[in-house]
């Protein structure tokens, strides 16, 4: 049965490697829901998020594809019960529909989004949470007039507590056996 | 460690070189002697400081950049070093994909440099630009774009190691000629580990154990060996083991030859077009012992149906493989070498003397229905193809290097040569590239000088790489090509035949004189057709100083059995 999983793959900063990770889902016919990259908690190192739905046997094969990749540390695959994870939304409105009426605002208290920046022409709101609640937001702000939405990528930690900084230093030692 | 530290020492004297003159030092201190390359605008930098040292580096120009990958992969396989090819920006790195994929999927060791439009250039569409490090992501182990020259020795040192440390294969290094111009304090260091990569994991001495056991007890041991034990240099490791415990031993395409084809254990070839008695008995087996192999579904048929019944021991070097397609219910993930070594330690003296019997009633029954007919054809048929390899298997008593291409002949060529020599075999197994061949025994000849080495081609592959013969006259190189002509492609017809009605789609070859061809490359050759003229023609073909193309006319309908049909059972094999 497909499920909703996230993958957390450690790696090494190096133009390409990005590529060379998502073509093994692309090769498999996965698609990729949601990503994300950015540096992790070891300096240089950095962390990729993705999300898939699908069966956990190909998952499993995934991840050992993703780790056969030479500048790759480690990979991780977790359900969403075995991971705290947010996701941010951005929302521009004309600031006229804040202007004249209190409805937007009233939204905006209760979904506790938040005023970004606020310029003559047009405000931009905030919102982070999980994907149903961006877009709980998206469908009450739709009749005032969106102007622009966009939404992040997941991004996600695991409940295990196992750090990746002891992985890593498994990854190193091994290497030089 | 003392000797690696005079070795850096020595290594740290401070150089000024250009980048396309540090290439061609990296590479001699890697060791390499032998490349294989086309030349062109982007990489002529390198050209250029490579005539400085054509004593110490032989670069042998093919016809084609694919000619230079296979040539690479002959050698790399035959020798047991990385095979390293050169090429230009554009079409030369596109020409190189092919043999990327073959090498990628049949774990071949292999660095191809590439030229690179200048890196102000990149993004332009330049002439001659292409993004060969985004095109062959898929089909490296490991691949980089290098724009400075001062990255060239850290990236050729891990190439290297990348190439031939854990599960082996290609990797692509893509210069930029800014880069080969510019000058640098050149400096190598071998590349001895990198920090993400563990090629070699250590074996679970736990599982060992646990696999050790399962042998001992097993009533019904079969062992599967492929390419990992040539990899691994485990020969003896695996001779030993085979002889300790007395299981029937059998082979993937890729590991033919890891042990002599007439070993008294080694009870032949598995998958689709494999021996009757190891495809049939895998589904009657208790316990599969998997060595240095990958259950392809050239082997394996359909996975549902494969093995079940038997516990499954798989030793291997790459964990993305354990599990990937049979499940192991013990893995020895490891250097095969080292695991053989820790095994042989735990596992009785064995033999299996009923077991084999069984074998050996199979092998009678497929000897009957198709190797009598296939070896010594009634006098009225055309020539088949397996008796032309029994009789080059007889002249030279199997001491020989035998490269194949793809389809039928490669078959006949895999199963009816007596393999004497430890890695005798090249062949396209993973991605069945036909042209592989010709190419191929060129690399695989220069590889092995002394040695006999033939290559086995048909009449269609051997029309796909065709211009290699070029290679052949220009290097003086004594390659003997066979050619098993029947004037098809004869596997698939042999489909269309089986599968689709015998509507023969564009199968029939209407070929050239291949004589008159040879002529004009200088190749002495001959053509025989009657069975009366076969002997003598193998006996010249081989006796020959020098290149030699024999072609030989086989039956033009014959088929390739056993063969278990895609999709089917092991057990669904089928002798007609």
């Amino acid at each position: 049965m497909k499920k909703q999983f996230t993958i957390s793959i450690y790696t090494e900063n190096l133009i390409g490697l990005l590529h060379r990770v998502t073509i093994i889902f692309t090769r498999r016919h996965i698609n990729i829901e949601s990503i994300t990259a950015s540096e992790s908690e070891v300096h240089g190192i950095h962390r990729y998020t993705i999300v898939v739905t699908e069966e956990e046997w190909q998952v499993k094969n995934v991840i050992k594809q993703i780790e056969k990749q030479i500048d790759v540390f480690k990979a991780f695959y977790h359900p969403n019960e075995n991971i705290v994870f947010q996701e941010m939304a951005l929302y521009k409105m004309p600031t006229t529909v804040l202007s004249e009426s209190k409805e937007v605002e009233k939204i905006v208290r209760q979904h506790h989004a938040r005023l970004l920046a606020v310029e003559p022409e047009f405000t931009i709101i905030e919102k982070t949470g999980f994907k149903e609640e961006t877009q709980a937001l998206f469908e009450e702000l739709k009749p005032h007039g969106i102007l622009e939405f966009v939404r992040s990528g997941r991004i996600s930690i695991s409940k295990p507590m196992k750090e990746f900084q002891e992985y890593f230093h498994e990854v190193e030692k091994a290497s030089k056996h | 460690m003392e000797s690696t530290k005079a070795q850096q020492k020595k290594m740290t004297k401070k150089l000024t070189l250009t980048g396309a003159q540090a290439v061609v030092q990296c590479l001699l201190a890697e060791g390499v002697d032998t490349i294989f390359g086309y030349p062109g605008g982007a990489i002529m930098p390198v050209y250029d400081a490579l005539y400085d040292f054509q004593k110490e580096i032989k670069h042998i120009m093919t016809r084609h950049e694919q000619g230079a990958t296979h040539a690479a992969q002959g050698y790399a396989r035959i020798s047991g070093k990385v095979g390293v090819c050169l090429a230009t920006s554009g079409p030369g790195a596109t020409n190189l994909i092919t043999g990327m994929a073959d090498a990628q999927l049949d774990s071949t060791p292999m660095v191809c440099i590439t030229g690179q439009v200048a890196s102000q250039m990149i993004g332009t569409d330049a002439f001659q630009e292409t993004d060969v490090v985004g095109i062959s992501m898929p089909v490296t182990k490991w691949n980089i774009q290098i724009t400075k020259a001062e990255e060239i020795p850290a990236a050729l040192a891990k190439a290297f190691f990348v190439a031939k440390s854990g599960k082996p294969g290609p990797v692509l290094i893509d210069i930029t000629k800014d880069a080969q111009f510019q000058t640098f304090e050149y400096n190598y260091e071998p590349c001895v580990n990198v920090r993400s990569y563990v090629p070699h994991p250590k074996v679970n001495l736990e599982a060992v154990k646990e696999a050790a056991a399962l042998i001992n007890q097993a009533k019904k041991p079969l062992i599967l060996f492929g390419h990992g034990i040539l990899l691994a240099e485990a020969k003896e490791e695996f001779k030993a083991f085979v002889e300790k415990t007395g299981i029937p031993a059998a082979w993937t395409i890729m590991g033919l030859s890891a042990l002599a084809t007439d070993h008294p254990l080694n009870v032949g070839m598995l998958g689709m077009h494999g021996n009757y008695a190891p495809n049939l008995l895998t589904n009657e087996c208790d316990v599969l012992i998997a060595i240095g192999m990958r259950f392809d579904d050239r082997v394996t048929g359909d996975t549902r149906r494969y093995a079940r019944q038997a516990k499954v021991i798989h030793l291997e070097i790459d964990p993305a493989e354990v599990n990937k397609n049979i499940p192991a219910d013990v893995a020895l993930i490891g250097n095969c070498k080292h695991s053989l070594k820790l095994l042989l330690d735990e596992v009785k003296r064995n033999a299996h003397t009923s077991w084999l019997e069984e074998f050996q009633k199979l092998t009678k029954q497929e000897v009957d229905k198709v190797i009598k007919d296939e070896l010594s054809p009634a006098p009225d048929k055309q020539i088949s193809m397996g008796e032309v390899i029994k009789h080059i298997s007889e002249v030279t008593k199997g001491n020989a290097i035998i490269v194949t291409d793809v389809g039928q002949h490669q078959m006949v060529a895999q199963r009816y040569f007596n393999y004497q020599l430890w890695r005798s075999n090249v062949t396209s197994g993973g991605l069945g590239t036909m042209g592989f061949a010709l190419p191929a025994a060129i690399g695989a000849k220069f590889a092995a000088p002394d040695k006999t080495v033939i290559a086995v081609i048909g009449d269609g592959g051997f029309q796909m790489t065709i211009q290699e013969l070029g290679t052949i006259f220009q290097t003086k190189i004594d390659v003997k090509i066979l050619i098993l002509n029947n004037e098809y492609l004869g596997m698939v017809r042999q489909w269309q035949d089986m599968f689709f009605e015998k509507r023969y789609s564009s199968v029939d070859m209407i070929n050239p004189d291949f004589q008159t061809i040879a002529k004009g490359y200088g190749i002495s050759s001959m053509k025989v057709q009657k069975r009366d003229e076969l002997k003598n023609g193998i006996e010249e073909f081989l006796a020959h100083k020098g290149s030699f193309l024999l072609e030989v006319m086989v039956g033009k309908e014959n088929n390739i059995f056993p063969m278990i049909p895609t999709g089917a059972s092991v057990s669904e094999i089928r002798l007609a």
